[in-house]
């Protein structure tokens, strides 16, 4: 890790950096030991009625660390976020962060030990000020206590310091000239990058996103990307969810696949696409591709078969043709 | 023509006395509650009832000092708050609003209830308990006085000016408290409370601060109301208070300071003109008797009243206060 921060933005080389470092030698196993977990899940069980969403029997998060979360939908990535972050509670399962167990703390307390988070839903809060919106995300503010709200002297200089350190985070994500606007009135993506910078001004030792790149168009994923290669930079562990496997493979250090609650593969992200348990999530274990030349013709057989048995009309046409696409496709 | 002026004096008086006030504090207290926090108190009506028999029952039964009583009535205000908002506020919104419009209505009854006639003397009501307050007047309570063509009784007159005293100490409280850190977060709360703990802030704490706030404020509505009509019966305190306090906030603006004073007044004023201005009209013939008599007028007003809110609605969302930008935000 470097002594100070030094922001490279979004060229960064790749080799340099600590984290893909010291995961070179993991081996690619779910529930593998990490040189230098920050945050360590145990047998962490979350049933909603008779459906099992998360089941993670071990996993590290490595420290510094770009971690990506990936997994079809339904997975259990965000339940698993809300259970690390207190907004839900588990059936059982211990987890902890930097040694210090987190099963019993409530979200907000979560929040105050260092690992923040974002929404998938973006949640701006539409009626404060893009400005407002950062304050609210400073820690320790001692303006925020009832009686000596009605102080200002007591909190008149931390306030201000507090604005000159989001100014700075705005104009990072060039949001500075909005900074009065209502956040109601931003984009999509502007609302992430909002929502970002407000969870940084919380200083968080973890970032927790939620797929930061869902719904913002390219360009703006570039920018974001950047941002969130800054926070290795920074020192900061990132966890993210995302289904883009561009973005995934660009910025991940390590990458975690969950799928019906469990984690089923884990590894750096070139070891994913390889991994037939992580094909089989997404595709489903009788997926059609590829298929064998001879599985297709028998295929087109007993489909040809069927639509002559059924006669002739419309039903007919649109039946070859889609089959004639199928084929077309490989 | 002199009818008519009379008749607008009459609503200014209203617009300007202790009713007034009495609305004014209530929907100071929802504006804390529903304009800056998002919380919804429909039963903002009991506060003000616990208020006023904190005072009433202190004093004539128990026998206490008016101030001790004065003491018990914000006491009782904050325990209702607490009752109340212990087992809601880790809960979704609507269960808020269902737990105090019944605790409102319930204990309006029970106040009312054979079995509670030892202490709140039942549907009768306790009178008597405001002469400690009446002696402090520093002018003489049993003259009327004339105050810009309106006259005043001596004792009004006092219970007006401590009551819009301590409506101007409530704005400055909350003028205070919302620009500040404090009042960031609440606002936050109000968007997205989930957002906010997410940030660290512990939510539940500040929703209970606010609900109890805002409580405080509606019992000294009712301690004021209750010391101004000299009575504390619980059928003054129908809850409809509330909805009519709501009512003035949206008219003045919600989340802005002067909003709900503003407002209240305006109310008053324009439930009292509704009145006395529709029977001038009547009386001197501008309103032909077969049209409307005046037996109809204290039904009409609140149809003319519910329209202008209506269009208040549909032209003026954001109130007089508001900012429209602001508003319209949620529409988008």
């Amino acid at each position: 890790m470097p002594a100070e921060p030094i922001r490279t933005g979004a060229t960064a080389s790749r080799d340099r950096l600590p984290a893909r470092e010291a995961l070179r030698d993991v081996p690619w196993e779910v529930g593998v030991a990490k040189p230098d977990p920050t945050i360590v899940v145990d047998g962490v069980i979350r049933t909603f009625g008779g459906l099992t969403a998360v089941s993670v029997d071990h996993l590290e998060i490595q420290r510094g660390g770009i971690t990506g979360l990936i997994g079809p939908n339904g997975a259990g990535k965000t339940t698993l976020f809300n259970l690390l972050t207190g907004f839900d509670q588990p059936d059982g399962g211990t987890w902890s962060f930097d040694g210090r167990p987190l099963g019993k703390l409530a979200s907000h307390q979560v929040a105050r030990l260092g690992v923040v988070r974002t929404f998938q839903l973006t949640k701006a809060l539409s009626r404060l000020t893009v400005l407002q919106n950062m304050l609210l995300g400073a820690q320790g503010q001692r303006g925020e206590g009832f009686f000596s709200a009605l102080v200002p002297g007591l909190w008149r200089g931390q306030e201000q310091a507090n604005t000159e350190k989001a100014l700075e985070l705005l104009r990072r994500f060039k949001l500075d000239a909005k900074k009065d606007d209502f956040a109601g009135t931003l984009s999509g993506g502007q609302r992430k990058l909002l929502e970002m910078a407000r969870a940084l001004m919380s200083d968080p030792k973890v970032v927790m996103l939620d797929e930061p790149m869902a719904g913002v168009n390219p360009a703006l994923t570039q920018s974001l990307l950047g941002h969130v290669k800054d926070l290795r930079e920074q020192g900061m562990t990132v966890i993210f969810v995302e289904h883009d496997m561009d973005v995934v493979r660009d910025i991940s250090d390590w990458v975690v696949v969950m799928a019906a609650g469990n984690v089923i593969a884990e590894g750096p992200p070139e070891s994913i696409s390889q991994n037939q348990a992580v094909v089989d999530a997404y595709l489903g274990a009788h997926h059609d591709a590829p298929l064998t030349i001879e599985e297709e013709d028998a295929q087109l057989a007993e489909a040809e078969a069927s639509i002559s048995r059924q006669g002739r009309g419309g039903g007919e046409s649109l039946s070859s043709d889609a089959t004639h696409r199928k084929g077309g496709d490989r | 023509m002199g009818e008519f002026i009379d008749a607008l004096a009459i609503a200014l008086k209203a617009g300007i006395g202790f009713q007034a006030v009495f609305l004014a504090l209530l929907a100071l207290g929802i504006n804390m509650q529903f304009g800056y926090t998002g919380l919804l108190n429909f039963g903002q009506i009991a506060f003000a009832m616990v208020g006023a028999y904190g005072i009433a029952v202190s004093v004539s039964q128990w026998g206490l000092n008016f101030w001790v009583g004065v003491a018990i009535g914000i006491a009782a205000a904050v325990a209702l708050a607490l009752l109340l908002g212990l087992p809601t506020l880790r809960l979704r919104a609507d269960y808020l609003a269902i737990a105090t419009i019944a605790s409102a209505e319930g204990l309006r009854l029970l106040f009312r209830s054979v079995s509670a006639t030892p202490v709140t003397n039942g549907s009768r009501g306790i009178s008597g308990f405001n002469s400690t307050f009446r002696e402090l007047a520093p002018w003489d309570t049993g003259r009327r006085y004339r105050i810009l063509g309106t006259f005043w009784s001596g004792a009004d007159l006092w219970v007006t000016t401590v009551g819009w005293t301590l409506v101007a100490l409530g704005c400055l409280l909350v003028w205070s408290l919302v620009r500040s850190p404090w009042g960031r977060v609440v606002k936050s709360i109000r968007e997205d409370e989930d957002a906010v703990r997410a940030l660290g802030k512990n939510v539940y704490v500040y929703k209970m601060q606010a609900l109890v706030l805002g409580g405080v404020f509606g019992a000294l509505g009712g301690m004021i109301y209750a010391i101004g009509t000299g009575s504390a019966t619980p059928d003054q305190y129908q809850n409809a208070n509330t909805f009519l306090a709501y009512a003035a906030l949206i008219l003045g603006g919600a989340a802005r300071v002067l909003g709900p004073v503003v407002g209240a007044m305006l109310m008053y004023f324009i439930i009292q003109f509704a009145d006395s201005g529709l029977r001038s009209l009547i009386e001197t013939g501008v309103i032909p008797e077969g049209l409307l008599s005046t037996t109809d007028v204290a039904q009409i007003r609140f149809v003319i009243i519910g329209l202008g809110l209506i269009l208040l609605l549909v032209f003026r969302p954001q109130g007089i206060f508001g900012d429209r930008r602001e508003v319209m935000l949620d529409a988008r």
